[in-house]
């Protein structure tokens, strides 16, 4: 709420104006930069990255925003300083000969000085005037004037000049960086926090279970919202990378666009369209249920539709990956050779949790992925503590929100009660979670895929079977029999006797239709030999009454025959 | 006390200063004690030369800089205690 008022009054007052100071994250904690024409204090121990997050605000400034940087070094030699950079691709020689850059080595060497009576650090002003004129400097550095304390005994003299120097330094209007040695109790030995109080910028470079994290927290920065946190910083082969890690706000886009997760009948499980694009899927399972064979499917689906991924592994080899889903009949190597796909494999223990979160926001940040893989959460476990893990998880979802970018987690969980209900505690935060569990009955092992949630979308609550075969993986319908569910050889018995069952009614049936037809043929042939029965019997009647119609006609003409021959005889 | 070698001795200063008038001072008298013919100083002024400053790493006002004999010294401060300034130039062995 306070964030909202103070973005209201930034729009009503003029803002302290900021000097971006061009590495990568640092401007987005600092919204915009260091202050303006002042002095910020960056202070940590030894071999936290000072002098370099110094050089490279004094190199950024000078490639990026065409401002000439001053570098005064009391530690290092020039000659060090820019091979130091120079692995970082940076060539501070050519940057000084077109004078965008100025390196004075402030040499002091306590075996050749004296010190009688009074004095100043006049010399310095006068050096620090010179080169900030001599190639119009915005951006000045001051590497290490603690040393000054070391050197010299006169630390009232040193404590007023130094106070002055600050103040010759805001008059001048230049931009300035002034490192310092962390000090016991104190953020730096000599206490030049107490000067520098407009914007302090602490390193730090801490060892948790052998693994070592660099991070860093904005101490104070007067008159500007800050954020607060400590945020891990990477020092690569391109300079300093800091990660704002949480993102305080959640405002996030969201898409209704779906993606497919590249097996057919998943995606029929998810409302027949997959996954939205730009949620986070967890898929967690115990071991060897598939999870990694999901995740190279679903990598399969993104790049075969011409999209980015990456695959970041933190078991396996990319081409062990390769190998190993060649059997499934899932082609990655194609993938990778169009540059589509891109394996990002490291070992857990290889840097602190952090410093992978950073490396995968920059890994991701390059390539603009529209899907990333992460397999398996679970292995961080061993650099860090659960709610470590959590915490990181949190962050790369949130980034990966704002990305639109689809993730999908695989995570291994034990077969105890605890980790079911919580794989690393993401469970609560992803949107889609797909549970793969064994499934051990009558001897053998099978696997049952179910949908625990999926966010915002109609989706099967029925268990399936998740089978691996040669072609593929594919999730059949499990056998829902009396006696409770079947899967892998129950389910083939069971269906094998519901077919032999069916081939049974089927011959019955027909033995049935054949005695019903013998029946017919049967009566059939009674009907018919009764018939002819019946007609011999009127024949036989016919020929009586026939016979006697014979005798009648003969009887008949007898007696006529008889009559008129009586008639003529008479 | 006087050593046979030549000194060349470089005064930086800045401006007229009280500082730097006495470090001037303190050394013109020193020199010509104990140096006498032997020694020359030059004096710097970095409001004039600035660019002077970086070659022999001054960074505080005064500093007097022995260039010869090498190796060499240099000694900050207005010079005000002259046992310092001897050793320091290696005029007087401590």
């Amino acid at each position: 709420m306070s964030k909202a008022k103070e973005q209201k009054m930034n729009e009503k007052y003029p803002t302290l104006p900021k000097t971006p100071t061009g590495i990568t994250g640092l401007d987005e904690i600092t919204g915009g930069g260091i202050p303006k024409g002042r002095p910020t204090l960056v202070c940590g121990d030894a071999g936290c990255g000072k002098t370099l997050m110094s050089l490279e605000f004094i190199i950024r400034g000078a490639i990026d925003f065409g401002e000439p940087g001053v570098f005064m070094a009391f530690e290092e030699k020039t000659d060090e300083l820019a091979m130091n950079v120079a692995s970082l691709g940076f060539d501070l020689d050519k940057l000084q000969e077109e004078k965008k850059i100025k390196l004075d080595h402030v040499h002091i060497d306590r075996s050749e000085i004296e010190e009688t009576g009074e004095y100043d650090l006049e010399g310095l002003f006068i050096r620090l005037n010179y080169a900030i004129d001599s190639i119009g400097a915005k951006r000045v550095v001051l590497d290490t004037l603690e040393n000054l304390f070391s050197s010299l005994t006169n630390e009232a003299v040193l404590r007023a000049e130094l106070r002055r120097l600050f103040h010759w330094l805001k008059d001048k209007g230049v931009t300035a960086i002034i490192t310092g040695e962390r000090g016991e109790g104190k953020l730096t030995r000599q206490g030049l926090e107490e000067y520098v109080s407009d914007c302090v910028i602490l390193l730090d470079h801490r060892v948790i279970n052998q693994i070592s994290t660099r991070r860093l927290r904005i101490v104070k920065y007067r008159g500007s919202v800050h954020g607060t946190n400590e945020y891990p910083f990477l020092i690569d082969e391109e300079g300093i990378s800091v990660f704002p890690v949480t993102s305080l706000k959640l405002e996030k886009p969201v898409s209704s666009e779906r993606i497919k997760s590249g097996i057919l009948a998943l995606d029929k499980m998810l409302d027949g369209k997959g996954f939205f694009k730009g949620s986070s899927i967890l898929v967690s399972g115990t071991a060897g249920t598939g999870k990694t064979s999901i995740a190279a499917y679903f990598a399969n689906q993104t790049c075969s539709e011409g999209n980015k991924c990456i695959y970041f592994a933190f078991e396996e080899s990319p081409n062990q990956i390769i190998r190993n889903m060649h059997s499934i009949g899932v082609n990655l190597q194609q993938y990778v050779d169009k540059g589509l796909l891109k394996f990002f494999a490291s070992r857990p223990t290889l840097y602190g949790l952090e410093m992978h979160l950073v490396a995968m926001y920059k890994t991701i940040k390059k390539f603009k992925p529209q899907s990333v893989v992460l397999d398996p959460i679970t292995n961080l476990i061993t650099v860090c503590s659960v709610s470590e893990v959590k915490s990181m998880l949190i962050r790369l979802i949130d980034f990966l929100q704002e990305e639109q970018i689809t993730v999908m987690f695989t995570a291994l969980t034990l077969n105890t009660i605890i980790s079911d209900q919580t794989d690393e505690g993401v469970s609560s935060l992803v949107d889609a979670w797909l549970l793969v569990r064994d499934i051990e009955y009558n001897g053998e092992r099978n696997r049952g895929m179910y949908i625990m949630k999926s966010r915002g979308m109609k989706h099967s609550n029925q268990v399936r079977e998740f089978v691996i075969t040669d072609k593929g993986l594919d999730l059949v319908e499990v056998y829902l029999g009396p006696d409770g569910v079947l899967t892998g050889s129950a389910r083939e018995a069971q269906i094998l006797h519901e077919q032999t069952g069916e081939v049974l009614r089927d011959y019955a049936y027909d033995r049935k239709d054949r005695e019903i037809s013998r029946k017919r043929k049967v009566l059939e042939a009674k009907i018919s030999s009764l018939q002819t029965e019946f007609e011999s019997i009127e024949e036989e009647l016919n020929k009586v009454s026939q016979e006697e119609e014979l005798v009648k006609q003969v009887a008949e003409k007898t007696r006529a025959e008889i009559t008129q021959r009586r008639g003529e005889k008479g | 006390m006087a050593k046979e070698k030549k000194y060349e001795l470089r005064l930086y200063v800045a401006g007229n200063t009280a500082k730097s008038v006495t470090a001037l001072q303190n050394l013109k008298k020193y020199c010509e004690e104990h140096l006498k013919g032997q020694y020359k100083i030059e004096v710097i002024d970095l409001l004039v030369q600035p660019q002077l400053a970086e070659g022999d790493q001054i960074f505080a006002i005064p500093t007097l800089v022995r260039k010869v004999p090498e190796p060499i010294r240099k000694i900050i401060g207005d010079l005000s205690n002259e046992e310092k300034v001897l050793v320091g130039l290696d005029i007087r062995t401590a």
